[in-house]
C-alpha cells in the first residue's frame, strides 16, 4: 500500500536549487512536495513570510511558477483578486495558491484569509506551520504551542495553539486538512484532492525550523513524524463537513519524544504530562467529530 | 446621453465605461454610493465585471493590485480611514507598477468621527507613487476616470491614479451630465494591457527580494515615470478634449489675465472662488484663480511659468488640508516650486476644514488679506477661536463683494 502511494510522487521538480532557506527548512520541503502536486499551471502568492525571501534575490527566483509578492496581510485579498482577473478572462484551468506562515494566516492575515474564504473564492490555501514569527527572528505568534520559548516568550508560551483547521471548518469550507512533509504521499494525495474541488480550500503544513526549535538541521522529518506518530499534529481532512483521520494506525509515541528533541521545549515531567492529557484530549474530540470516538 | 447623476454615480458609470473588469471595494461614507451602483449594474447584467465585496480597504486595494498583475483593469474606490487604512498597499501598488484606477471621495479623519469634505485623507497619501488629479465638477469626476486609465497604463507612465472628489459636494450632489458614448469610449481607451503579468506560461516571480544595489535605480524608474507623467496627462487631456469636447488642463487659470493677486485652490472650493473672483473683477480689481487639477505629478513648472507671463504678484493658496507643524500641503509644494525661480508673495490659507463651508466671502477676504495682511504665513481662515485666526480681513470683507 505504502509503495504504490510512494510512487505517485511526480518527479519533476518546480522548486530549483539555489533557494536562501536554511539548511533543513521544513517550509522549503513542504513548498517542493506542494508543487509536485500542484504542477506548473498554478500562480502563487506569497505574503511577507521566511517563504518572502526564500526565492532568492531579484531578478533570481526558485521558483518555476509565476509568483506574486504582496503584503504580509494580504494573502486572502490577493488570491481573491487573482482568481477574479481569472474568471474576468475567462480562464479556469489554473490553480490559485496563497502559501503563507502561521504569523500570516492565524494572526496579521487572518481576516483576510477568513474574507477570501467566507466569499468562496476558487484556491488553495496553504499555511506552511513554523510556529513562530521565524523570518523576524523566532516570536510567538498566535500558532505558537504553548511551552515553547520564543524570543517574545522567553520564558515559555503559556497560551494555547489557535486551531486554524477547525476556524476554517467554522467558515463552511469545502475542504480543510493537515499535512506532514514526513508523508509525502498522504500531503500530494491532500493536495489533489483539493484541485479538484470548486472553492476555497485549506491546508495546513506542519513545518519544523531548526534554528527557531532549535534541533540539528538534520532531523526536520523525523521531527515532522513524531508530530504525527505522538498526535500532537494528527493527520486528518474535513470535506463538507465530514472528518476523516489519516495515518490512524501508526505507531503511538509519547509527546514526550517529540519535545525532547527540540530546545524550544524546557520542560518538567508535569508540564510534559500536562500537554500528554491535552493532546490525549484533542485526540478523542478529533475522533468524536469523525464518529469513531 | 445627458443624465442627472450624482458625483459618485459618475464614479461607477465612469468604471463601467472603462471596462474596469474586476472591482473590488469596501463601503465607507461618502463614498458607499459609488460600490452599491457598481454591484447593482453587476447583478442586473448592465456591467460586466467580478464584483469582490472585499472585507477591508487593505483587501480591496490588495485585490486590485493582484487582479491587475493577472491582467484585469481593476476599480475601487475609497475615503478618508478607508484610505489610510490601504496605505500599505498604496506604497504596493505603485511598487509594482500597476495601473490602478482609484476615486478617493475627500473626508477627513477622525477622531472625532467626521464624515464631511477634507482634502488630508489624500494629501497624506502624497508619497506612495500614485497620481493625483482634483475634480471640480461631477462631469469632470466622470471624465477623469476615463482619463485616468490612459494615463495610468500608457507604457511610459505604469503607475496608479487617485482621483479626489470633495464629499457631498460632489459624491451626494445631482449635477447634469454629458456621459459618454461606450464606442467613443471604447476608440478612446484601449484594451487593458501591461508589459507584465502572472502568466503560466511565461512564469515570472513579483516583488520578492531585492538588495540596496538594485533598489535606487527601481525608485528612480518611478520618479522618472511621474516626471514623464506629466506630459501624458496632458496629451490625454487634450485628446480627450478634442474627442469629447471638453477643456481639462493640469492647471487651469481662471481669469488671471492681468491678474495682481490670485488664490490657489482643488476641488469644489474652485468654483466658488470663481464666483468670487466674477464679482471683484466687476467691482474692478485685479484677481483671479489657478485651479490645480494634478497635485501629483505636481506642475510646479507650469505655475510658475504661469505666474511669470501673467505678472501675478500675489498668491493666496487655499488648502482644505494641514501638515501639522508645517506649511499646509499644497502652500508648501508651490512655495518650493516658486523658491529661486520667483519672488511673489505667497501665502497660505487653511480653509473649509471636516466640511465647514467655503463662502464666497471666505475667497474675498483671503483676496482682500493678500492686498493688505501679513505675509508669508499659513493663516487658519475662520477659526472660531479670538485671538487665534489669521483672517483679520475676514470682519472687513463680511459683507463680500456685491
Ligand atoms: C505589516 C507588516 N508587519 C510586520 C512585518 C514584519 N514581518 C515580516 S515576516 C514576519 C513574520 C512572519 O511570520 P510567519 O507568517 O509565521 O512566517 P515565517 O517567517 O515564520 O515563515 C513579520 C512580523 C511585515 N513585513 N509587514
Ligand atoms: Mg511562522
Amino acid at each position: 500500500m505504502g509503495l504504490t502511494e510512494r510512487l505517485t510522487i511526480p518527479e519533476e521538480e518546480f522548486v530549483y536549487s539555489g533557494h536562501t532557506a536554511c539548511g533543513g527548512c521544513g517550509g522549503a520541503l513542504a513548498m517542493r512536495i506542494a508543487l509536485k502536486a500542484l504542477g506548473p499551471r498554478t500562480i502563487l502568492v506569497l505574503p511577507a513570510c521566511c517563504w518572502a525571501v526564500i526565492p532568492g534575490v531579484l531578478p533570481a527566483t526558485c521558483l518555476s511558477v509565476p509568483v506574486l509578492s504582496i503584503g504580509f496581510a494580504a494573502t486572502g485579498a490577493a488570491v481573491s483578486g487573482i482568481e477574479a482577473s481569472l474568471k474576468a478572462q475567462g480562464i479556469d484551468d489554473v490553480t490559485v495558491v496563497g502559501w503563507a506562515g502561521d504569523g500570516g494566516t492565524a494572526d496579521i492575515g487572518i481576516q483576510s484569509l477568513s474574507g477570501a474564504v467566507e466569499r468562496g473564492h476558487d484556491f488553495i490555501y496553504f499555511c506552511y506551520d513554523n510556529e513562530a514569527y521565524m523570518n523576524t527572528g523566532i516570536q510567538r505568534s498566535g500558532a505558537t504551542p504553548s511551552g515553547a520559548v520564543t524570543t517574545t516568550t522567553p520564558a515559555r508560551k503559556r497560551e494555547e495553539k489557535k486551531d486554524m483547521v477547525e476556524i476554517m471548518v467554522a467558515h463552511h469550507i469545502p475542504y480543510a486538512a493537515t499535512a506532514s512533509l514526513a508523508y509525502p504521499e498522504d500531503m500530494i494525495k491532500k493536495i489533489t484532492r483539493a484541485r479538484s474541488i470548486k472553492g476555497p480550500k485549506y491546508i495546513h503544513v506542519l513545518s519544523p525550523c531548526p534554528p527557531g526549535w532549535r534541533y540539528p538541521s538534520e532531523k526536520t522529518v523525523e521531527i515532522a513524524r513524531k508530530a504525527v506518530m505522538s498526535r500532537i499534529f494528527p493527520l486528518y481532512s474535513v470535506e463538507g463537513g465530514k472528518y476523516e483521520i489519516q495515518r490512524r494506525n501508526i505507531k503511538k509515541i509519547p509527546v514526550g519524544d517529540y519535545l525532547k528533541m527540540q530546545g524550544r521545549f524546557k520542560l518538567s515531567e508535569e508540564d510534559r504530562a500536562e500537554i500528554q492529557k491535552k493532546v490525549d484530549e484533542n485526540w478523542e474530540s478529533l475522533l468524536a467529530k469523525e464518529g469513531t470516538a | 446621453m445627458r443624465m442627472i447623476l450624482t458625483g459618485n454615480y459618475c464614479a461607477a458609470h465612469g468604471a463601467k465605461l472603462s471596462r474596469a473588469k474586476v472591482v473590488a471595494a469596501y463601503p465607507i461614507t461618502p463614498q458607499t454610493t459609488i460600490v452599491e451602483k457598481i454591484a447593482s449594474m453587476v447583478a442586473t447584467g448592465e456591467y460586466d465585471a467580478q464584483y469582490v465585496p472585499v472585507e477591508s480597504e487593505h483587501s480591496a486595494m490588495a485585490a486590485c493590485i493582484a487582479a491587475e498583475m493577472a491582467g484585469s483593469r481593476a476599480f475601487t474606490a475609497t475615503s478618508s480611514h478607508g484610505l489610510a487604512y490601504m496605505h500599505e498597499m498604496l506604497h504596493w501598488a505603485s511598487g509594482q507598477r500597476v495601473p490602478v484606477v482609484m476615486p478617493v471621495v475627500n473626508r477627513a479623519i477622525g477622531p472625532p468621527w467626521n464624515i464631511w469634505v477634507e482634502h488630508t485623507d489624500a494629501l497624506s497619501q502624497r508619497d506612495t507613487g500614485w497620481m493625483q488629479i482634483f475634480c471640480e465638477s461631477n462631469q469632470e469626476l466622470l471624465d477623469t476616470v476615463i482619463m485616468a486609465y490612459k494615463i495610468a497604463e500608457d507604457r511610459r507612465v505604469l503607475l496608479p491614479a487617485m482621483i479626489n472628489v470633495d464629499a457631498f459636494y460632489l459624491s451626494h450632489t445631482l449635477e447634469n451630465v454629458d456621459v459618454p458614448d461606450q464606442d467613443k469610449v471604447d476608440s478612446f481607451l484601449p484594451p487593458y494591457s501591461i508589459p507584465f503579468k502572472l502568466d503560466v506560461d511565461d512564469p515570472l516571480g513579483f516583488g520578492h527580494l531585492i538588495m540596496p544595489d538594485g533598489w535606487m535605480e527601481l525608485r528612480w524608474e518611478i520618479e522618472r515615470s511621474m516626471v514623464r507623467a506629466r506630459k501624458v496627462i496632458e496629451e490625454v487631456q487634450t485628446e480627450f478634449n478634442e474627442v469629447f469636447g471638453r477643456s481639462y488642463s493640469s492647471i487651469e487659470p481662471y481669469r488671471c489675465e492681468g491678474a495682481e493677486r490670485v488664490v490657489v485652490g482643488m476641488g469644489t472650493m474652485t468654483s466658488t472662488a470663481k464666483d468670487a473672483i466674477d464679482a471683484l473683477r466687476r467691482k474692478g480689481e485685479r484677481v483671479g484663480l489657478i485651479k490645480m487639477r494634478t497635485f501629483r505629478p505636481f506642475p510646479g513648472d507650469e505655475i510658475v511659468q504661469l505666474l511669470d507671463r501673467e505678472g501675478i504678484e500675489r498668491v493666496g493658496v487655499m488648502d482644505r488640508s494641514t501638515s501639522f507643524g508645517s506649511d499646509s500641503p499644497l502652500y508648501g509644494e508651490i512655495k518650493s516650486a516658486l523658491y529661486g525661480r520667483s519672488d511673489v508673495m505667497i501665502n497660505g490659507y487653511v480653509i473649509g476644514l471636516g466640511g465647514r463651508e467655503i463662502k464666497v466671502d471666505d475667497v474675498a477676504s483671503i483676496l482682500k488679506d493678500l492686498e493688505v495682511g501679513e505675509r508669508g504665513r499659513v493663516k487658519w481662515w475662520g477659526l472660531k477661536i479670538e485671538g487665534e485666526s489669521g483672517d483679520e480681513m475676514k470682519s472687513e470683507a463680511k459683507h463680500g463683494p456685491d
